[in-house]
């Protein structure tokens, strides 16, 4: 089973520095951009290789790409941002990358910059992420001395410039057209689209923002052609992907498995399923803006189609797990106060919906609810729903708490009738 | 002239220092226009002297070009920037779903029995300032909290508390 991503990390958990990554054969794909491929040959190997974005959304990054005025008479600067602004409830995957790869997240922030004829990169990353900061900050001034950026880099005639963008945080920086604000030093409220940031962007320039994993692919695509990455993924899907588990699990952490990966397989092969003494209750298949997924679903495979087709959606591949012992409610309830904290209060569905749900689910878990406050949850998850609010983060919010309400529902029920929590007595 | 209008009425407070005006100065080559510095300076301003006073916030806008509503809209929309003075070091308590499932509450209540502080206090001696912050990404450590700019992982109340002993005791925190 090949492990493009991640079969060089080294063990001590330490960077591979630029030495050690040419001798894997680093920079060769981004030698051989530069000598002989041009941009649009770029972006057709990642269409034809079928790479999807990372990030959660799951679309086409060469169709993307493609979108980006290019050429002559093509609007000039042009930028290319890396977003390393993992803050998905659960998801814990490009922190791996960021942190002991990050000369293989450069050459594919180069490599995507050369494909869309950028003239500036930036690595847009968290505040928290103060390991890979570091890191970074050393594999560019590696990059800049090796003459691999700047100005007519290799001998050729394109010059790009890369820096790192430590941000000062909140979650909604992780939607590109909020991120995309914060690079301007504005407060992240999302943008309207159109326009889409391939047209105007950043400082109103073509930008294409890329998840930190999708970026991590490009190289290896480039090297070894769109076939190979098609032949990596199980069935229809193509590549690899980091699937993650966390929770009560006897080995939680994230593994490079093909795409298509059955679920089973994750939660027990690779995590080991269940501590002893906790059953599997459910589990959000891609993070805290997923819906959840119950037991006769392990047989899954991990694609966008077939966990979207089970009602959810395979977001950053980072399962959180639900014991049997922990509380539903609770659970949502930490959900719903995790989105209504990090709406950033710009439109009025999700900056006053949020925090009502967040109330009414406070009032159940409590033992104060309602069997009206059902309905009003449900109403909510509507009123929130797709195309209701200016991003997707409300929409993000619902997905736990619709499906929580169809999955969970007696464990709702039983707390407005009993009047408490019916987990807080059994977990003491 | 602002500058000269204000030092000659004793205003220095409202300026940034040179070593602050330096590092803001080697991000700007990162950006097309001086307003995208705004958080940048926030950033360094906090880095030099712990959190950002109004008069702070004044000295941005004015050193950027930038309205003073402006710098304090930025200012108060990123939780990594502090409108108020916090302790010399800040406990981020990761709160987010697995670090919740696996017992971020004991080690809130641990916290609150120890220093006598909840979140968004300070200790009494100034030291220790406790916050929640948005999942940390160390989800498969849970639960994980930060101390200043380290992470610490897979802690329980015990665990934590032995972090939080004074450098002075000859403790190592590693």
């Amino acid at each position: 089973m090949e492990r493009p991503l991640t079969q060089h990390l080294k063990p001590d958990g330490s960077a591979l520095t630029l030495a050690e990554y040419r001798d894997l054969g680093g920079y060769t794909a981004w030698k051989t951009a530069l000598d002989g491929m041009a941009p649009d040959e770029v972006v057709t190997r990642v269409k034809d290789a079928n790479l999807r974005g990372r990030g959660g959304a799951g679309f086409p990054t060469g169709v993307k790409w493609s979108l980006v005025p290019r050429g002559e008479g093509a609007p000039h600067p042009k930028y290319m941002v890396a977003n390393a602004d993992e803050m998905e409830p659960g998801a814990f995957k490009d922190r791996l990358l960021l942190e002991r790869h990050p000369h293989q997240l450069l050459e594919g922030l180069m490599l995507a910059a050369y494909a869309i004829e950028a003239d500036v990169a930036y690595v847009f990353l968290r505040g928290e992420y103060v390991d890979a900061a570091r890191r970074l900050r050393s594999a560019i001034g590696e990059a800049y001395a090796a003459g691999l950026l700047g100005e007519h880099i290799l001998g050729s005639d394109y010059s790009l410039q890369l820096h790192l963008h430590i941000s000062a945080g909140r979650y909604i920086c992780g939607e590109e057209t909020a991120l995309i604000n914060a690079l301007e030093g504005k407060r992240a409220t999302p943008r309207a689209k159109p326009p889409f940031p391939q047209i105007s962007g950043a400082w109103g320039q073509p930008t294409v923002v890329n998840n930190v994993e999708t970026l991590c692919n490009v190289p290896h695509i480039i090297r070894h052609g769109s076939d190979w990455h098609q032949g990596l993924g199980l069935g229809e899907e193509s590549g690899t992907k980091l699937f993650g588990v966390s929770g009560r699990v006897c080995r939680p952490g994230a593994w490079e498995l093909p795409m298509g990966t059955p679920i089973r397989e994750i939660l027990e092969g690779c995590a080991g399923g269940m501590r002893e003494g906790y059953q599997l209750k459910g589990f959000l298949p891609g993070g805290g803006s997923t819906d959840f997924l119950l037991p006769e679903h392990l047989d899954l495979p991990m694609t966008y189609e077939s966990i979207g087709k089970a009602g959810s959606r395979m977001g950053t591949g980072t399962l959180i797990v639900l014991d049997d012992r922990t509380c539903p409610v609770g659970m949502v309830l930490n959900l719903e106060r995790f989105f209504a904290q990090e709406s950033c209060g710009w439109c009025t569905p999700c900056r006053d919906g949020l925090p009502w749900t967040r109330q009414l689910l406070e009032a159940i878990e409590s033992g104060q609810g309602r069997h009206e406050d059902l309905d009003t949850l449900a109403e909510h998850c509507r009123f929130m729903g797709p195309g209701k609010t200016f991003c997707a983060l409300a929409p993000g919010a619902m997905e736990p708490l619709q499906s929580a309400l169809k999955h969970f529902r007696s464990d709702f029920e039983r707390h407005i009738e009993e009047h408490s929590c019916p987990y807080r007595s059994s977990l003491s | 002239m602002a500058e000269i209008f204000a030092r000659d009425r004793g205003w220095s407070n409202n300026y940034l220092s040179p070593a602050e005006r330096e590092s803001i100065e080697r991000e700007a080559q990162a950006y097309p226009q001086r307003d995208a510095l705004c958080i940048e300076a926030l950033r360094i301003v906090q880095q030099h002297r712990g959190w950002v006073s109004d008069d702070s916030v004044a000295a941005i806008a004015d050193y950027l070009g930038l309205g003073a509503a402006q710098v304090d809209a930025v200012a108060t929309f990123y939780n990594l920037i502090f409108r108020q003075p916090v302790g010399r070091q800040v406990i981020y308590l990761c709160n987010s779903v697995t670090c919740w499932m696996l017992g971020c509450d004991a080690l809130r209540a641990r916290i609150k029995a120890e220093l006598g502080i909840d979140f968004g206090q300070t200790s009494a001696d100034g030291e220790y300032t406790l916050l929640p912050i948005t999942c940390l990404g160390d989800c498969d450590h849970a639960p994980a909290l930060m101390i200043g700019d380290r992470h610490h992982h897979d802690l329980d109340p015990d665990s934590l508390i032995a972090l939080l002993q004074p450098p002075a005791s000859g403790q190592d925190k590693e």
